[in-house]
């Protein structure tokens, strides 16, 4: 940490979210907002099967109609681009845009249709024959760990992407050693994100300059770099604009197929071409589903409830293509352990194909379903040892004294008070008077339960799970950059270098940059400048830009601080380390002479024979900065991952009536310790939002597939996100335990809420049906499914029910 | 077919396939892009619209089906440019929102309320905007921002004296350091060079 | 998710309507659109027409008329909703309808529109099978009456001809003064279809004893259905007397199953709401002053 907190300025405070003005008024700028003249639409051709080959496409009905202009198959474009990038060495996994000889999920894509407008292509790609010959198919992860599964991808020669087990410390001896011992299997549905803005992107080529322009709902790290790749042109003649605005993300904004799509077509037609997926088309083949995955899990404890060791096996459904799925089993080892001193670890991370849509990153990047896996190991172990839920945590928390703490996967913990967030959540809620509310409840006939999650989000993200998992990707340089420009007239613009999905990213660059300089934030103005003219980012994932993007300009600004004391110290007559910068001005502190800020700017860009020698002219600083703790490669299968560990404790208490099983959410309190919050709207809102995120994990959100392989969940009448009636007023109790890694002390929140809610709501469900001998063991936990279990344990009191 | 409507109180004309929905029709024909297509089948709201009013789908109503009301879109709300409504300005003031898609549907949605009851309360607020799903904020900055544009409005013409307190919950209160200009700023260095545009 | 092309027709009077309608079998009547729209954007249905009846004169208001509260087709959710003669005439009906769909939907939304889409879970054709309204369409040949038992054949199905629509609802009015109602509805988020729905509407005499009752129960089979639970008659109702009709009631009860509630699931819900819902409608005439 390099700044003192109590100098903050800007930092901290309550200032208003720059971005929100244009968006009230409804001026945002998204893709769907970007006119192009002679803009042609696409619409998608969806297979109709789990699994077929592909034996014809007769296009020539859906060409005779008017104004349609194109239909492209796989074969095509094929022919035409490399395929995707596939994180993992699985060479035999092959995925294009448009499916090639074979579909591998109901929904895929197999031919994009092209029309004037999009309702012409949607006519038209009813038209469009497609005769394909079944395949045998599955879904089920279980099924394809079976080497007689119908193989997704033949070549591959199984369905196994990933199966990798790490041992960290002395798991055996640890088992053996430990007097108790439990398991069990719980399994996180696959759901998403789900923006309320589809992905759409629109491409234009213009031969004259050999210039690829794409606009994009895009998230998503070297985005131009893999457009470029994928059409085989050099990457600077791809030119994507980042000042569209993304209608959320959270992770899954990363349309590349869609992109090479387009990009090919407007290089074929010499048309722009704009495809935004409908809703359909997003939620069966956007390939943005999340991680599904099926945990056993053994954990070695005492009779004191402290957790010696712990296996996890997770068994994750990738879909019919490895997309980032399998990374996302990677990452959670950076947190293998949460926030407690588990001593050893066995980590098996399985990842399958299946003939279901693709998986893209979601928020977490898998570590939600992880966080939910080990807070029911530590319930269920506080229920075995008979001891409170908020004991059992306290006793393997580990203490602020002892970071920096080494976890057994290689990461090294920042900094963290867990026990102190605890006390203060407890003298917040009254848990006492909680345990009473509920006790009350249950009094009255209703069923209610308390549900507990503490948990972490590491942040400041890189991409070492890459390497962790795949020898041949040697990279650990995962920069965001910033550049700040002083103008002639004195003002001030910084250049940040991605898009934006309502992070607030310009808020916290101007933020930064003001508390530095120590000048009005709103005189800043933010551009977002297109790729070719951007410095390298890394785009806003892994819960990084307050760390990265902030350190940048951080970075920059202190550059540019650097130079005006200069410039002014050497009019000043003094050394440069003795002159002093205050508000704009630098000052000789013995004389009190001083020179302002347009003094300053004056001589920088007017002024050249009163620059010190050796000065550049002008007032203009870059900084490209690295992920802190980002030094190297995994070694023996331990990693550094994410810089930065933020922490939450969750504390729910949710009543349900027995019979209907609805859960309803009565009080909701999170603890949360972000480090030093650079906007407390912004985070407050990252929160609040991650928690009703995971309110809809945890009890409404699925892709469901039936046995037929076809998604029953394609709309938002099926796939039900949470509205203002199901979240309710979440209550937040701040701490604040700053990184020694970051600038200001900041931590990453973006993902905050979303990591422990889960967990906590699922720990609060089974604490209200645990004396009925019933464990719900996966989300979402529907309401049927409750009565339905209370309905047969009141039937059968002695049975032991898993649902 | 033609049509004509009154959108944000102008009389507008466009030819449109009967099929085309208000949505795609204000954003298309008339450039008013700020209502969003979300889901397109009338669940998330984000393309909500006043009809005479009250909050509606514009992409569950035909351009064709739209004559004769009074179609107030989010372009409609602004008193005049760069100036916000106090509705507006109140999502500003408690962030209530992040990525923006869904806020114009929300704050139409919000805005239909107050016009009704001046002093909703919670639930009131809730229901009102229960056909808009937001996927950023969880909705507790927005239930905020809406109550403090509630008191707000309650007491734009409150006697003088009366204090405006600010609302919304602990500590999100502005602090002092919000307003404090920085004496030496940069504003002056426009006045220090040797001419050249202000 | 465009809607396949059609043509549109507005036509200027019930007759016209009718004669279109009737002319050509690919026609499809809109009003509110709010349950038509979202299929055609989905090209589920595809008409060829589609006539708009929303302006049509005379389909639209609210009027007590012999005994019975008539709602004309074309009536927004959200006037019924805001009804006087509603709440005054027809509690049960202003008690269901803040669950229909949500604000929005409910300000485009027509009362006609609901029952002619016939949703099983839907709110409006559950009041209106409840207290047996009378549900009056129009074709070419003329009006018909017709009970809710007869109009409702299927999920999405009704019995309206070909060549016609719907044209009002017709409530009976309860004269007695000791009128009571209850709602209950439970679904995965408060606007989404509801799992099961339980509409009641009893009356009370002098002496605390029931004289009139109906419960319906929404949901849980293809259409809404009224249980029988005419044993309640002349009995003060206590939990166990109200278990037992209600179990007598709802044992044959046809339930289905999907992805958000098993079949299990929603006869065991639907006894439960269908006891609460009469229980209230039993409290709330109790409490009212006699005469």
């Amino acid at each position: 940490m390099t700044a003192d907190p109590s100098t903050f300025r800007f930092v901290s405070s309550n200032r208003r979210v720059r971005e929100d003005r244009r968006f009230v008024v409804g001026n945002g700028h998204y893709v769907a907002d970007v006119p192009l003249e002679g803009m042609l639409h696409v619409a998608i051709v969806g297979s109709q099967y789990p699994a077929a080959r592909i034996l014809g496409i007769d296009a020539s009905a859906a060409l005779a109609m008017p104004g349609v202009h194109y239909v492209l198959t796989g074969e095509e474009l094929a022919g035409a681009v490399d395929q995707l990038m596939n994180g993992l060495d699985t060479p035999n996994v092959r995925r294009f845009p448009l499916a090639v000889g074979q579909v591998r999920y109901a929904g895929e894509w197999v031919a994009a249709v092209v029309a004037d407008t999009r309702a012409l292509a949607e006519d038209a790609s009813e038209k469009v024959r497609v005769s394909y010959e079944p395949l045998p198919y599955l879904t089920k992860a279980g099924e394809a760990l079976e080497p007689s599964s119908p193989p997704v991808h033949p070549p591959h020669g199984s369905n196994v992407l990933l199966d990798k087990t790490f041992v960290w410390g002395e798991v055996e001896k640890h088992f053996t050693e430990s007097p108790r011992h439990l398991s069990f299997r719980v399994t996180w549905g696959r759901n998403s994100t789900v923006p309320i803005e589809t992905f759409g992107v629109v491409a234009s080529w213009d031969p004259w300059r050999e210039m690829l322009d794409v606009w994009a709902s895009i998230q998503m790290p070297k985005y131009p770099d893999q457009i470029a790749r994928a059409l085989r042109i050099p990457a600077n003649n791809v030119r994507v604009h980042q000042d569209v605005d993304v209608g959320g993300s959270y992770g899954v904004k990363r349309g590349i197929k869609h992109t090479v799509l387009v990009a090919h077509l407007a290089r074929r037609l010499g048309r722009p071409v704009r495809l935004l997926e409908d809703r359909l088309e997003n939620m069966r083949g956007g390939d943005a589903h999340g991680p599904e995955r099926i945990f056993d899990v053994d954990v070695a404890f005492n009779d004191e409830g402290i957790v010696k060791s712990m296996k996890m096996k997770a068994l994750d459904n990738a879909g019919a293509y490895a997309g980032r799925a399998p990374f996302q089993l990677g990452k959670p080892i950076g947190a293998i352990v949460g926030p407690y001193k588990i001593e050893s670890v066995q980590y098996r991370a399985q990842s399958v194909t299946t003939n279901k849509a693709v998986q893209e990153a979601v928020r977490g990047f898998g570590q939600s379903p992880t966080n939910y896996a080990i807070e029911t190991a530590i319930d269920k172990v506080a229920r075995a040892c008979g001891l409170d839920r908020v004991e059992i945590r306290r006793r393997n928390f580990i203490r602020a004294d002892e970071f920096p703490y080494l976890i057994p996967s290689g990461t090294r913990y920042d900094s963290g008070e867990y026990h102190t967030v605890v006390d203060k959540v407890l003298a917040h809620i009254d848990y006492p008077a909680l345990q009473a509310e509920r006790d009350r409840l249950r009094a009255s006939g209703l069923l209610a339960g308390i549900g507990i999650a503490a948990c972490l989000e590491p942040s400041g993200g890189n991409s070492s799970f890459e390497p962790l998992l795949n020898e041949k990707n040697q990279t650990t340089t995962w920069m965001d950059s910033a550049r700040i420009n002083v103008d002639g007239l004195g003002f001030v613009t910084v250049t940040i270098h991605t898009t934006s999905a309502g992070q607030g990213h310009e808020t916290l660059a101007a933020t930064v940059v003001a508390e530095v300089l120590q000048i009005d934030p709103d005189l800043i103005r933010i551009v977002r400048p297109d790729s070719l003219a951007c410095l390298p980012s890394n785009t806003p994932v892994g819960s990084r830009m307050a760390i990265m993007l902030g350190g940048a300009c951080f970075h920059a600004a202190q550059k540019l601080k650097a130079k005006l004391t200069r410039i002014g110290a050497f009019r000043l007559g003094v050394a440069a380390d003795v002159a002093t910068y205050e508000n704009g001005a630098v000052a000789d502190p013995a004389s009190g002479r001083k020179l302002d800020w347009a003094e300053l700017v004056n001589i920088a860009h007017r002024g050249f024979h009163l620059l010190p020698p050796d000065t550049e002219p002008g007032l203009e600083a870059t900084h490209v900065m690295q992920v802190p703790t980002g030094d190297k490669l995994p070694e023996g299968g331990r990693v550094q991952m994410y810089p930065c560990h933020s922490f939450e404790f969750h504390m729910v208490l949710i009543a349900l009536d027995p019979v209907l099983g609805k859960p309803e959410i009565r009080r909701y309190v999170i603890g949360h310790d972000c480090g030093t919050v650079i906007n407390p709207h912004i985070v407050k809102g990252m929160t609040l939002g991650g928690i009703a995120h995971g309110i809809g994990a945890a009890l409404l959100e699925e892709f469901v597939y039936d046995d037929e392989g076809q998604m029953l969940t394609q709309s938002f009448m099926d796939y039900l996100l949470p509205s203002s009636h199901e979240v309710p007023q979440v209550e937040i109790v701040h701490h604040c335990t700053p990184s020694p890694f970051t600038v200001f002390g900041q931590k990453g929140s973006g993902e905050s809420g979303y990591l422990g809610a889960p967990a906590a709501i699922s720990g609060a469900l089974n604490d209200a049906v645990a004396d009925l001998g019933i464990f719900f063991d996966k989300l979402p936990i529907r309401i049927f499914a409750i009565s339905d279990a209370v309905a047969a344990a009141r039937a059968n009191p002695t049975g032991k029910t898993a649902v | 077919m033609k049509v004509a409507l009154r959108i944000n109180g102008t009389l507008r004309e466009a030819e449109v396939e009967p099929r085309k929905t208000l949505l795609d029709t204000l954003r298309e024909n008339f450039h008013l892009t700020g209502a969003h297509a979300g889901c397109e089948h009338g669940v998330c709201g984000a393309c909500t619209v006043l009809v005479d009013g009250a909050p509606m789908r514009s992409c569950l109503m035909f351009a064709v089906q739209a004559d004769g009301y009074e179609i107030t879109t989010i372009e409609g709300l602004a008193p005049a440019p760069g100036e916000l409504s106090v509705l507006q300005d109140a999502f500003c003031e408690t962030h209530g929102l992040q990525c923006g898609f869904c806020t114009p549907g929300m704050i139409l949605s919000s805005h239909a309320l107050l016009e009704r009851e001046g002093s909703p309360s919670r639930q009131e607020i809730v229901e009102a905007i229960s056909g808009n799903i937001c996927r950023c904020t969880g909705y507790g900055q927005i239930i905020e921002a809406v109550e403090f544009a509630a008191e707000r409005l309650r007491k734009a013409n409150a006697p003088r004296g009366s204090a405006l307190p600010h609302v919304g919950a602990p500590g999100t209160e502005p602090s002092a350091q919000d307003d404090a200009a920085i004496e030496h700023g940069i504003l002056e260095a426009a006045t220090a060079h040797d001419g050249g545009p202000k | 998710m465009k809607p396949a092309p059609f043509d549109y027709v507005r036509p200027q009077n019930l007759a016209e309507a009718c004669a279109i309608l009737s002319a050509n079998e690919d026609a499809r009547v809109i009003a509110g659109g709010q349950t038509l729209v979202p299929m055609l954007a989905m090209r589920l249905a595809r008409p060829a027409v589609l006539v708009d009846v929303l302006r049509l004169p005379g389909l639209s208001g609210i009027r007590v008329e012999e005994g019975a509260l008539v709602i004309g087709a074309t009536t927004r959710q959200v006037e019924a909703e805001r009804s006087p003669d509603v709440v005054r005439h027809l509690p049960l009906l202003a008690a269901a309808l803040p669950w229909v769909g949500h604000p929005p939907t409910r300000n485009r939304g027509t009362v006609g529109g609901s029952l002619a889409n016939a949703d099983p879970s839907a709110e409006i054709p559950l009041v209106a099978v409840t207290l047996d309204a009378e549900i009056v369409t129009e074709d070419e040949g003329g009006m018909l009456a017709m009970s809710p038992d007869d109009f409702f054949i299927g999920p999405m199905l009704t019995a309206v001809p070909m060549g016609g629509l719907v044209t009002q609802v017709r409530f009976p009015i309860w004269q007695g003064g000791r009128i009571g109602v209850g709602f209950h509805e439970v679904s995965a988020r408060r606007s989404d279809f509801a799992f099961v729905s339980a509409a009641a509407q009893v009356e009370v005499g002098a002496d605390g004893a029931c004289t009139r009752v109906a419960l319906g129960i929404g949901g849980v089979g293809d259409r809404p259905v009224r249980l029988d639970v005419g044993s309640l008659i002349g009995m003060r109702i206590d939990e166990t007397v109200l278990e037992e009709a209600v179990e007598a009631a709802a044992g044959g009860l046809d339930a289905t199953s999907d992805l958000h509630a098993s079949a299990e699931y929603r006869r065991r819900v639907a006894r439960l709401l269908g006891a609460r819902a009469l229980a209230d409608a039993y409290a709330e005439a109790l409490a009212k002053e006699h005469g």
